[in-house]
């Protein structure tokens, strides 16, 4: 009996493979798709008993092959009771693979099928999901249970995102030249958002979701290796693994929150940090600046400073000065208004926030009564601080940053909530 | 990204019990039709109806007791009667999917807390 683990990470590294193999080979992207991911459940049944085949690639593409086989024949069948008057090419018997289909592309079918799955005619979710499914090779179950929606709904969303490819009319082949700037750019956000989705789940009892985390990390890696050069990708990257080293100290057994200033450091993962530090550096010093890999340097600055108080914020200030300029964002000014209170002192902070009311993106969002609570606090103004702070709560939908935002507005009051 | 949100359907049994037949069943042709609409476009996470409000009991503790009462809390003449918990991309969109139910019911459509967060 083999354990499961090794199994599992197995067939997902041979997902995208034999996914790639059988569209290039059919061009039925939906229907391979479909077929490959009911060869990983046959794998991930037999396999722990039977042990893992001696061509583990091979096996899953004749087991694809004969169900995407089935299923067309099936399809056939049902178009030839609707129309039998429509004569209908032979089928090819995909039963026996081929040798071409056996051997792994020169060109990665990897990068070809992230660009489809990340099809700009979807909509974020659905590229999250099926990104998840056709290259990730998770279970639609395990994709829901991330997610937390039933099954139903998420195979339903899955096989709506296939229909809305088909319907866009796209080829599994690489964007044109021209469009491939773009087309990374939607790759990019969907392993932010599926990086995002994992890191902000609290230390709750849904292990699944925090796992998205090593699932875009682990994405990213395999991107990182098809387009070695781009400092985005790198930068990206290197932001997952500097923003995930501090995981287990960002909350608490009962899935509270504890924020930067107060996280123990001890417990940050040195590894992921020094992994994280030397990919910016290299990039930094190599590729066109972009707005993950400033990102991922102002991650580096706070992941490298012993203590909070040791942190160069002159220096974060000066990372988010460029950010702002190459991609400006209202997120991106809430942030930069807290490293500059901690460098001109909470005014200057403030006066950057206001800036920020006037923004239609912003109007009311919690994270600026946040922010602004605490510069008010800071800047000793307790009543204002406890007012901003009760209304950051009312806004948040999140229910440990609720209960932090009611914390620090009753600390505020010397724990007699009065007002 | 989307975000869950609960469709609470509150109706008014007089006005239900006043209404034709066949009025009656063209407005859950429209319930039906939005089930599977939601259903099909992956959106649909749960639909609940809820049993005749004649049945509720209401529950409270007071003063150490616990005190049953039968029949609905308050004297609302409109009362929850069909819950959908759906995730979609938009309040806009949430209000979309309430509104073809509300030429008789009210709707309310409220968010979901979720456990979700990011450290400060």
């Amino acid at each position: 009996v083999t354990s499961p683990q090794p199994i599992e990470d197995l067939l997902h590294e041979l997902a995208p493979q034999v996914l790639g193999a059988l569209t290039r080979r059919n061009g039925r992207f939906d229907a391979c798709e479909d077929a490959v991911q009911e060869a990983l459940l046959a794998a991930a049944v037999q396999w722990p008993d039977q042990g893992i085949p001696e061509n583990p690639r091979g096996w899953l593409i004749t087991v694809a092959g004969r169900r995407l086989t089935d299923e067309l024949r099936a399809e056939t069948a049902r178009r030839r009771r609707e129309d039998t008057a429509t004569s209908l090419a032979p089928l090819e018997d995909l039963r026996a693979p081929a040798a071409d289909l056996d051997q792994p592309s020169d060109q990665d079918d990897t990068l070809t099928l992230l660009f489809l799955c990340c099809h700009p005619a979807l909509s974020p979710a659905s590229q999250i999901a099926l990104t998840l499914r056709a290259v990730g090779g998770l279970t639609t179950i395990q994709i829901a249970t991330a997610f937390l929606v039933p099954e139903a709904t998420m195979a339903q969303r899955i096989s709506r995102a296939k229909q809305s490819i088909r319907t866009a009319g796209a080829k599994f082949s690489l964007p044109p030249e021209n469009e491939r700037a773009e087309r990374l750019r939607v790759v990019l956000h969907v392993l932010y958002l599926i990086f995002n989705e994992g890191y902000t789940a609290t230390s709750g009892p849904n292990l699944q979701r925090t796992e998205l985390t090593g699932e875009a990390i682990r994405l990213a890696r395999d991107l990182r290796r098809l387009l070695p050069d781009d400092g985005e990708v790198a930068g990206l990257l290197a932001l997952m693994l500097l923003t995930d080293a501090r995981r287990p100290a960002r909350s608490r057994p009962d899935g509270s929150l504890v924020p930067l200033a107060e996280q123990d450091r001890g417990r940050w993962h040195a590894e992921s940090i020094r992994e994280g530090v030397a990919i910016v550096t290299e990039t930094l010093s190599r590729s066109r600046l972009g707005p993950y890999q400033l990102q991922a340097a102002i991650a580096a600055v706070h992941d490298e400073a012993a203590r909070a108080e040791d942190t160069d914020w002159p220096q974060i200030v000066a990372l988010y000065e460029m950010l702002a300029r190459i991609a400006p964002n209202p997120m991106v000014t809430l942030n930069q208004a807290v490293a500059v209170a901690m460098v001109h002192g909470p005014q200057a902070g403030l006066d950057l926030l206001a800036t920020l009311d006037a923004d239609e993106r912003m109007a009311g969002h919690h994270r600026l009564h946040a922010v602004r609570a605490h510069l008010q606090e800071m800047a000793g103004d307790v009543a204002a601080a406890r007012a901003s702070y009760r209304t950051a709560a009312r806004g948040t939908t999140s229910l440990p940053e609720q209960r932090y935002l009611e914390g620090r507005a009753a600390r505020l009051t010397g724990g007699s909530d009065s007002a | 990204m989307p975000v869950k949100y609960v469709v609470l359907i509150y109706s008014n049994q007089a006005t239900w019990e006043a209404l034709p037949g066949a009025e009656r069943d063209r407005v859950l042709g429209i319930h039906n039709r939005m089930i599977k609409e939601l259903t099909e476009s992956g959106e649909l996470l749960r639909v609940d109806g809820l049993a005749h409000p004649s049945s509720t009991k209401t529950v409270r503790i007071r003063d150490g007791a616990t005190v049953v009462t039968d029949g609905p809390f308050g004297e609302a003449k409109e009362q929850l009667a069909g819950v959908w918990a759906v995730e979609c991309d938009s309040i806009e969109r949430a209000i979309e999917i309430g509104a073809p139910v509300a030429e008789y019911d009210t709707v309310e459509i409220r968010q979901l807390m979720d456990l979700s967060g990011l450290e400060m």
